[in-house]
């Protein structure tokens, strides 16, 4: 039976005069790692002292191209010191092996020499210059989609409603549960705070409008965006971007179907139909949160907070959440599809994408909300 | 050798005895005996779903089996302690179809992937190795540095099967080595394996629906069907057998085209 067990390489030498033999025995074989290389350096390095060396191969057990290779390089190292080198005693399928590894150079490939602070100024305008090209190009997908959605609007029976409702499901219903429980504990999160740090002031009854206007102007919308852009906005650029991986947007097309307003439409304007929707979930259990913490730790009666909370916020603090919530979808969807279609053909471009879509539509979300705050305080609504 | 030994020749490097391998309720092999021996190409031959990559990855122990055995290097698999069986894994190599070379690294890294986590050895020597396997596949050395993504299909198949060689294996398993390749570089795929074959002394088995290949390199071939070889031995064995798949296979319009043509030039 053949023994898995493998014999050392093993070289000894036998000075003749001038003369060197180096016999080597055992396996010459990569499993012996580094004694390999060791015992092949010890080669070159007692060889140097001799002027011939012959090695003798004839105690070899085993060989392969990694042996073959350092006993073609010890000789290639020994002639070069001058030494005359002969192998003897080599079988016809180690003459082989130590043709098919003969020694040769393999030179170095070129690396360009670069100042890092060059490369820094580089990769610095290189990021400026594509950041505006983005922002220049997901201008343009915004006014093909516009124009598309102008195109609809012209002929309102091709309009997909099946697909438009499939992915209200997928967007608006599915999300609920993580909506409403993210929101219920930002709302009590924020309702003990308030609690704990205004009851200093004996203002802890000021809570409730604390907790009302925070959650429905702001936290509210915000939250459920995030969670949407990173829960839905992903799902679409990978849905997207693996049907432009596996050409199924040029499939469409070739059949004289726009892409855009096959996959994109349906997929953005359910976006803008469940986010308010998923706001107004998000509101309501971020102020239940509220309301239980505010009962059980702040021994403020529901009865109480309904009051305290109908006095604190009107409408317009409602309607600035929700009116808020169809311009992030939008935003979202925008950027979810054009990331999507912006895949290249490999599976790390499309993870690239995912990961880029979701960073920046969330940046565009936190973006938007500023801007929207700063409106509303000018139009003192 | 302990009792689990088969009592075959040591040429025997694969041996698989009533192999049953099933999903579900569905049984892909039932009763499969193959044997693979030392030196030889071993082309493996069936109708797409029949399992052929299914009995590879089984073989590799990607896939688990129900019952049987399987002798690597005359030793039963299963009886073998995890740390023996991890060494004999690195006497062989393994050409997936798709190459399955790591994509975030370059052709070099992948090949000094199995060198820099099995063995311990200078950097200077695994970038020398792995530039000899580069050139012995055929490979142009500025493909060292390049990315698997940056490679065409030809390519990409050399430069797996540079690293299915990192650890210079006696046996290489090469699922479909030829397939999305061109007929002219299917030839060359062909010819190269061929010629690693007679300067390394490897032991090929080789899944593939190449006819081409089955004709030019293979010195054996086992067809499988119904969950086991229905035959196995060289070409003629092949044409000979009255199987109606092996009949419609190698008599077929186009089996049958290359069978005359190969008549023809004998």
């Amino acid at each position: 039976m053949r023994q898995a067990a493998v014999d050392r390489p093993e070289v000894r030498s036998v000075r003749a005069g001038d003369a060197l033999r180096f016999s080597l025995l055992g396996d010459w074989t990569l499993v012996a790692s580094r004694l390999l290389e060791n015992s092949a350096s010890a080669i070159v390095e007692e060889g140097r002292s001799a002027r011939f060396a012959i090695i003798d191969l004839g105690g070899v057990s085993r060989l392969d191209t990694a042996g073959a290779w350092l006993i073609n390089r010890a000789r290639q190292e020994l002639a070069e010191a001058g030494v005359g080198v002969v192998i003897e005693h080599a079988r016809p399928e180690h003459d082989i092996l130590l043709e098919e590894a003969h020694f040769r150079l393999f030179e170095a490939p070129l690396r360009p020499r670069t100042n890092p602070v060059v490369d820094f100024l580089a990769e610095l305008g290189r990021s400026v210059y594509t950041a505006g090209r983005e922002f220049y190009l997901g201008l343009g997908f915004f006014g093909e989609f516009v124009s598309v959605l102008g195109l609809i609007l012209g002929r309102p029976t091709t309009f997909r409603v099946t697909s438009l409702v499939y992915h209200i499901e997928s967007i608006g219903l599915g999300s609920i549960p993580i909506i409403a429980l993210i929101n219920l504990l930002v709302g009590a999160i924020v309702a003990q705070q308030g609690i704990f740090q205004l009851r200093r002031f004996g203002a802890s009854s000021y809570t409730v409008e604390l907790i009302g206007i925070l959650v429905l102007r702001e936290l509210g919308v915000l939250l459920t965006s995030i969670m949407i852009a990173g829960r839905s906005g992903s799902a679409i650029t990978a849905e997207i971007g693996s049907m432009k991986m596996r050409e199924e947007i040029d499939a469409l097309r070739v059949m004289g179907l726009s892409p855009i307003e096959v996959l994109i439409v349906p997929r953005v304007l359910a976006l803008i139909v469940a986010l308010p929707m998923l706001t107004f979930v998000a509101d309501m259990s971020a102020l239940f949160g509220g309301l239980f913490i505010t009962w059980t730790y702040g021994g403020i009666s529901p009865a109480a907070f309904l009051s305290l909370l109908q006095e604190a916020i009107k409408l317009n603090t409602f309607m600035v959440g929700i009116i808020k919530a169809p311009f992030m979808a939008l935003v979202i969807g925008v950027i979810a599809s054009m990331d999507g279609l912006a895949t290249s053909g490999s599976a790390e471009s499309l993870g690239r994408q995912v990961t880029s879509s979701v960073v920046k539509s969330i940046f565009m979300v936190i973006v938007m909300d500023g801007l929207f705050a700063v409106f509303f305080a000018s139009i003192d609504y | 050798m302990t009792s689990q030994a088969l009592s075959v020749g040591p040429e025997v490097v694969i041996a698989v005895r009533d192999l049953v391998v099933g999903f579900g309720d569905k049984l892909v092999m039932n009763g499969l005996d193959l044997d693979l021996y030392r030196g030889e190409v071993l082309g493996f031959v069936g109708g797409s779903g029949q399992g052929k990559s299914v009995l590879t990855r089984t073989i590799l122990g990607l896939v688990p089996k129900r019952s049987g055995k399987i002798f690597l290097f005359g030793r039963d698999r299963d009886a073998l302690p995890l740390e023996e069986r991890r060494a004999l894994e690195q006497r062989w190599g393994v050409l997936f179809q798709g190459g399955a070379l790591f994509s975030g690294l370059t052709v070099k890294q992948n090949i000094q992937m199995p060198m820099r986590e099995n063995r311990d050895l200078s950097q200077r020597f695994m970038d020398e190795l792995a530039m000899l396997k580069i050139e012995l596949v055929g490979l142009r050395p500025d493909a060292a540095d390049k990315f698997p993504s940056e490679l065409s299909g030809g390519m990409v198949k050399r430069a797996a099967l540079a690293r299915a060689l990192a650890l210079d294996p006696e046996l290489v398993f090469l699922d479909e080595p030829t397939s999305g390749l061109d007929p002219i570089g299917a030839a060359e795929f062909d010819e190269l394996i061929g010629t690693l074959q007679e300067t390394l002394g490897l032991t090929v088995f080789m899944v593939t629906h190449d006819l081409d290949s089955l004709y030019s390199i293979c010195d054996r071939i086992a067809a499988l069907a119904e969950g086991r070889v229905i035959a196995a031995g060289p070409m003629e064995t092949m044409l000979a057998s009255e199987h109606p798949w092996l009949q419609a296979y190698f008599h077929g319009v186009r089996g049958g085209r290359l069978s005359g043509a190969h008549a023809a030039q004998e």
